[in-house]
């Protein structure tokens, strides 16, 4: 039995918005892993709710007309691990939210609830950085989007105002048509776990698979929010196929990445980590696009 | 014959279809629910506790906090046999609620309440008001002078200190050309994690208090909770339903005893307390940290000229089992590698920590990392293959324990060794990984460990067993000891349906047990079930056939001694010739109208004897150096654990012990911050033990030398699958990385600091690198935050 | 002021119905109102799975499910596996044959997984179960006969002899 005040059950997204305004000091609950978690230890006891969880429109991954892949917020991460259209253009979401905790907590668990609770942790969220991601958010004055870096405001705290709730996650063809990628995550154990270090790997190779035409690589976990690594990308791009890139480009994460020592993983650790899988994650991505490393 | 055969087990059906009660299953759901209100801080004085506004909480039925506790009887928590010798019980440290806070997590007030969200909104609100104490968490700290006191009674913090001494240590270190390998090893603080946490329920009939609880040692549950309240141990009973796993840490007095005061205190209404997994980590029990300082002075030849071990036992805040943890390891060094000058100094520090307390191995896992890994260092320092130095130096055939009389009948290392080695593959591999280079390296190693089976001479050991003869020729045994999950009930069928001579079907083991109805035993710890339970199960199974016989000599005019019972009836042992069913027997034998008896037999061993149980573990892992991980490839186990009464379970259970090994080798440690001696990692996210992919296929095998000393061949098992497994695998990343780890668990954060010191990474990093500062808040524990 | 919601779903193959106080989880429901005991209680968080059930044919933590989401659903726990006349489902039974059951607090929860995995009517490598069946922590087995259970059940379901070699992966 959970310490709630008050539940609100939304079916649709308009009805959200309304019972969302209408009880302004309402908190959303998706799939609840994280809400009703906190609820349990305090942090939200005795909270009101507005369920959205019921609102089966926010489910299911499609193509769109112009190319973009459109995520429903509420979409599991199982059903996005076993979704055609993840599977066929970016396999690496899919991969990357197959790691997220256990099957029941990927059942439960939504993409949206992933990036909307604001943790740098979140499997998810470094690889929609690294996809350049939009995201969609509905309201009292209706859609806007906005890249995922601007979604993420600090620590636990995003882009979401009064009345508004995440409805979509985007991810536009030319992010990722072209681009292979590969995530690693660093934890303690292999399932059931969270990441102390999550990293997400996507590149672009020239026609003939022997430069970097673009690469891009995001982080979670290596500083407050999900973060690029853009000197890194910068490193890569235009470079030739090859070892030297590779060293180069984990070496110079240490210049994006600001982890924090805490009980979880030193300071130290986690650098030392960054830079092997930023090397590792790099590598897997090249050779998933065709590029051969000797 | 039923021993030696894997018939299922009996309570399997049940279990799943969902039909077994556990606890929590049984209580009525009218029961208020306690919570328990901890301290949050690590040392000091409750000076206050304002519990206004908790009491308004709808719901809210009483409040009770440690100054109501007007009658203070200390007690004793360890789930020991009593000791009628005062200078051999157990400290009596505990009160039902103090106000006196030894760490941080201390039971200072509990909530009645309706329901749980009411209780849960209430402990928010209860304000307390301390008067703080400098604290200390690090054993050899809290030894030091001037350190913080936790209980008067015991200068430096010192529980106990024992000390073994053979030979002349310091004379036989002068000896020529000797090398000395001197190493620190470290065990984590670890917790038991049974899926079923602690819980119990208590009402009150009549003058008499009822308690059913999820323990190992419901006889002894009810001799603390009289002690604990000063009641008559005849007005209370103890019920012991199905439970969900113990380890050890249900080898306690959790709290039983501040239920039944709560119930007594609410009129006698039923209360359950159902400790969240959260407390259950931090509140219950864990098992012993325990420091161990070793030097070896060897000859070039590879034998041992003097040891000489000192180990620290982190304590935690109150003494529960104490210094037998830590005596028991100690005791264990002088006698695995037998050598004529040996010094043990054993320390039992208390701390302001969790309570230490019994878990699966009682100090063995712990001496064992220490043992085995030395061991391995001094093979390395030897240039001597680690095998063959084993075999050089371990007990050997015959070694007599002076004090146990315990003795090494068989060659039960040799043999365990050989066995595990040929299905591992070792001797190729210990080749083939040999200086290996590059970033991902293989390696394999090996661990032995011995384990006594029960806890004579130390303790009482006895077993009581009743068997109730049905007219319909079945019948029912109870015996003291418990199953908690282990297989113990099935054992205990198989044994009594060989002894009295019937089809196993035939036989009820009772499995709940209630102090009212139950024979007297201790419970379930020590390894002890099979081998102190078939004594009692023996000796009665064979009255009860004699009573059986002298029935039949009146139904069939056969004497006794030509009569035996076979399979179920009654048989003429001269010509072979079934004489009658044991059910047409036993039906007449209750409704006789000439000459009716009710056939039982009951009866109490008092076993005086114990057993050594024997076992190894060979790793196999593959280091991947820049990612600080290690990954266990494979790995075996082989055990002499006697006769194996059943090998199907007696596998399974070799299977669990090796998980617990594989999670104190590699990943599981309790975290305590340093500011203020709270646990951080109290919940089963953080708190790393093992999951399913986490291990390779486990591979269980078995030598089967009969113990002389055990009614049925048998002894210990229950424990020995978890002592050799963590140092095996530190001894196969010792033999892939030339990193000999120290410290246990070997997590990528201790592995990441044992290869920097070895230098094992090219190039550090670091430089670059900003600081953060606008790190903030906090969220979800399901989540890592920045 | 309490808040109550009548919820209508379909419980091991019956329509049950229920006024339930939306602050209830989905444990909470089948334990208390249903007494579908089977549902564990380990941890309340979600990370244990002795609390696991299939709702729609997928696997919960219905620790952290509120009940009022079960509105509509059909759930199955451990108690619909077995048939009036107490026979039991051959995942079951493998558990038994197995070995596979020790103190078995966490067994429903993942036998229920196994028949998640088991409907699907796919062969999965022993790596692939293993991943299917990590949301279940359990101390007494070491996991190692409760995945011998769900492949040896797999490869029977599948009409494949259990001693055919572990599929490939790609």
């Amino acid at each position: 039995m959970y310490d709630i005040k008050a539940l609100y059950e939304a079916r649709s997204v308009e009805e959200a918005v309304s019972l969302l305004t209408e009880h302004p000091e309402a908190q959303i609950i998706a799939g609840g892993s994280d809400v009703l978690v906190q609820i349990r230890e305090g942090k939200r006891a005795g909270a009101e709710l507005v369920s959205i969880y019921g609102i089966d429109a926010l489910r299911g991954v499609r193509l769109e007309e112009d190319g973009t892949i459109r995520i429903g917020s509420l979409t599991s991460f199982s059903h996005i691990e076993a979704d055609t259209i993840i599977k066929e253009k970016i396999p690496v979401l899919g991969e990357a939210v197959g790691k997220v905790g256990g099957p029941q907590i990927r059942n439960i668990g939504t993409i949206g609830g992933n990036t909307c609770n604001g943790v740098t942790s979140a499997d998810s969220a470094s690889t929609l950085f690294a996809w350049d991601a939009i995201i969609e958010i509905t309201g009292p004055e209706g859609v806007r989007r906005i890249p995922i870096q601007d979604f993420y405001i600090k620590a636990g705290k995003v882009d979401l105002k009064p009345g508004e709730l995440q409805t979509g996650i985007l991810i536009p063809k030319k992010s990722w048509e072209g681009y292979t990628g590969h995530y690693i995550k660093y934890a303690m154990r292999e399932a059931m776990d969270i990441a102390n270090l999550g990293c997400s790997v996507n590149v672009k190779l020239s026609e003939d698979k022997r430069t970097i035409e673009d690469a891009r690589i995001a982080y979670g976990v290596a500083g407050p929010i999900p973060l690029r690594a853009v000197s890194a990308e910068e490193t890569a791009k235009g470079r030739p196929v090859d070892k030297k890139t590779v060293d180069e480009f984990a070496a110079a994460v240490l210049n994006d990445i600001h982890p924090r020592d805490s009980w979880r993983a030193a300071k130290a650790f986690r650098e030392h980590i960054a830079v092997v899988i930023a090397g590792r994650a790099f590598t897997q991505a090249v050779i998933l696009g065709g590029g051969v490393l000797s | 014959m039923y021993a030696g055969k894997s018939v299922k087990r009996v309570d399997a059906y049940d279990k799943v279809t969902g039909r077994t009660r556990y606890t929590d299953d049984l209580c009525d759901r009218g029961a208020y629910v306690a919570r328990i209100l901890h301290s949050t801080i690590a040392h000091g004085k409750v000076l206050k506790i304002d519990t206004a506004e908790a009491e308004k909480v709808p719901g809210v039925v009483k409040i009770l906090t440690c100054f109501d506790l007007k009658e203070k009887h200390y007690f004793a928590t360890a789930g020991h046999p009593w000791s009628t010798d005062p200078a051999h019980q157990d400290v009596a440290d505990r009160l039902i609620l103090t106000e006196d806070v030894k760490f941080y997590g201390d039971d200072i007030a509990a909530v009645v309440a309706e329901d749980e969200v009411a209780a849960a909104q209430a402990l928010r609100l209860i304000r307390v008001e301390y008067e703080e104490y400098p604290f200390v968490l690090d054993v050899q700290e809290a030894m030091k002078d001037g350190a913080p006191q936790l209980h008067e009674a015991y200068p430096n913090n010192i529980l106990k200190h024992t000390q073994i001494r053979k030979g002349d240590y310091e004379q036989a270190i002068k000896e020529p050309g000797l090398i000395k390998v001197e190493g620190w090893y470290d065990t984590p603080t670890v917790q038991h994690c049974h899926i079923e946490n602690f819980i119990c329920y208590a009402e009150m009939t009549g003058d008499r208090i009822q308690i059913v609880s999820s323990t190992q040692i419901p006889h002894i549950v009810r001799r603390v909770v009289g002690q604990a309240l000063g009641m008559d141990w005849g007005r209370i009973k103890v019920v012991k339903p199905y439970i969900g796993g113990g380890f050890g840490n249900k080898q306690d007095i959790l709290y039983e005893p501040l239920c039944a005061w709560l119930s007594i205190q609410t009129g006698g209404h039923l209360v359950k307390l159902d400790v969240p997994r959260e407390e259950t980590f931090v509140s219950n029990r864990v098992r012993h940290a325990i420091r161990s300082h070793i030097i070896s002075w060897v000859r070039p030849d590879g034998t041992y000229a003097a040891r000489k071990l000192e180990c620290f036992s982190d304590q935690g805040a109150y003494a529960s089992h104490g210094h037998s943890i830590c005596a028991k390891g100690a005791g264990a060094f002088p006698q695995l590698y037998p050598c004529d000058n040996v010094e043990v100094d054993a320390y039992t520090v208390f701390t302001n920590k969790p309570v230490a307390g019994a878990m699966r191995g009682y100090g063995i896992p712990q001496a064992m990392w220490a043992v085995e890994g030395h061991t391995e260092e001094v093979a390395a320092v030897l240039n001597e293959d680690p095998l063959e130095f084993r075999r050089k130096n371990l007990m050997k055939v015959g070694y007599t324990d002076g004090f146990s009389k315990n003795e090494m009948y068989a060659d039960s290392f040799n043999q365990c060794l050989e066995k595990a080695m040929e299905a591992i593959d070792y001797k190729r591999k210990s080749e083939e990984y040999k200086n290996q280079t590059g970033d991902i390296r293989k390696g394999i190693g090996m661990a032995v460990f011995w384990y006594n089976t029960a806890v004579w001479p130390i303790s009482l050991e006895t077993s009581s067993c009743r068997m109730v003869l049905n007219p319909d020729g079945s019948f029912q045994v109870q015996v003291g000891e418990t199953e908690i999950g282990q297989g113990a009930d099935t054992a205990f069928a198989q044994m009594a349906a060989d002894v009295v001579g019937v089809p196993i079907e035939k036989v009820h083991v009772m499995s709940c047990q209630d102090t009212d109805v139950t024979p007297f035993g201790t419970g379930a710890y020590a390894s002890r079930q099979t081998y102190t339970a078939g004594f009692s199960i023996r000796q009665t199974g064979l009255l009860l056939k004699e009573r059986i016989l002298d029935y039949a000599h009146i139904l069939t005019r056969m004497p006794v001694f030509n009569l035996d019972i076979i399979d179920g009836n009654i048989v003429r042992t001269t010509d072979g010739r079934v004489l009658m069913s044991l059910a047409s027997l036993a039906e007449e034998a209750q409704y006789s109208l000439s000459e009716s008896r009710h056939i039982t037999a009951e009866s109490t061993y008092q076993i005086k004897s114990n057993a050594y149980s024997f076992g190894c573990t060979i790793a196999e892992v593959e280091v991947d150096i820049p990612m600080c991980k290690v990954t266990l490839v494979d790995v075996v186990n082989c055990h002499d654990a006697g006769k194996l009464i059943n090998p199907s379970l007696a596998e399974a259970q070799v299977h669990g012990g090796m998980s617990m090994g594989i999670g104190y080798g590699l990943s599981e440690k309790m975290i305590f911050d340093p500011k203020t001696g709270r646990t951080l990692n109290n919940n089963l996210l953080d708190y790393k033990l093992s999951t399913f992919m986490d291990h390779p296929d486990l591979k269980a095998l078995f030598v089967e030398n009969e113990e002389p000393t055990s009614a049925f061949g048998t002894k210990a098992l229950g424990e020995p699958p978890a002592c050799s497994v963590a140092p095996a695998i530190r001894n196969a990343v010792f033999h892939a990385t030339g990193v000999a780890v120290k410290e246990a668990p070997m997590n990528p954060h201790n592995l990441f600091r044992a290869f920097s010191e070895a230098g094992l990474f090219d190039k550090e990093p670091g430089a670059g690198s900003k600081e953060d500062d606008d790190a903030a808040a906090s969220s979800g524990k399901n989540q890592e935050v920045q | 002021m309490k808040q109550y919601k009548l919820i209508h779903c379909t419980v091991n193959g019956k329509e049950r119905e229920a006024m339930i106080d939306v602050r209830a989880s989905l444990t909470d429901l089948l334990r208390n109102d249903f007494r579908l005991t089977s549902v564990k209680k380990g941890c309340e968080v979600g990370e244990c799975g002795a609390c696991n059930v299939l709702v729609n044919g997928e696997c919960f933590n219905s620790c952290i499910y509120l009940a009022v989401w079960a509105d509509g659903k059909e759930i199955l726990t451990l108690e619909g596996l077995a048939d009036p006349d107490g026979g039991i489902s051959d995942i079951q039974q493998a558990f038994i044959d197995e070995a596979a059951v020790q103190c078995g607090f966490c067994t429903p929860g993942a036998i229920m997984s196994a028949v998640e995995i088991l409907n699907e009517k796919r062969l999965l490598s022993d790596e692939e179960i293993r991943v299917r069946m990590s949301g279940h922590l359990c101390r007494c087995t070491g996991y190692e006969n409760i995945l011998r259970a769900v492949k040896k059940t797999m490869l029977k379901r599948l009409g494949l002899s259990s001693e055919a070699p572990e599929k490939q992966e790609g």
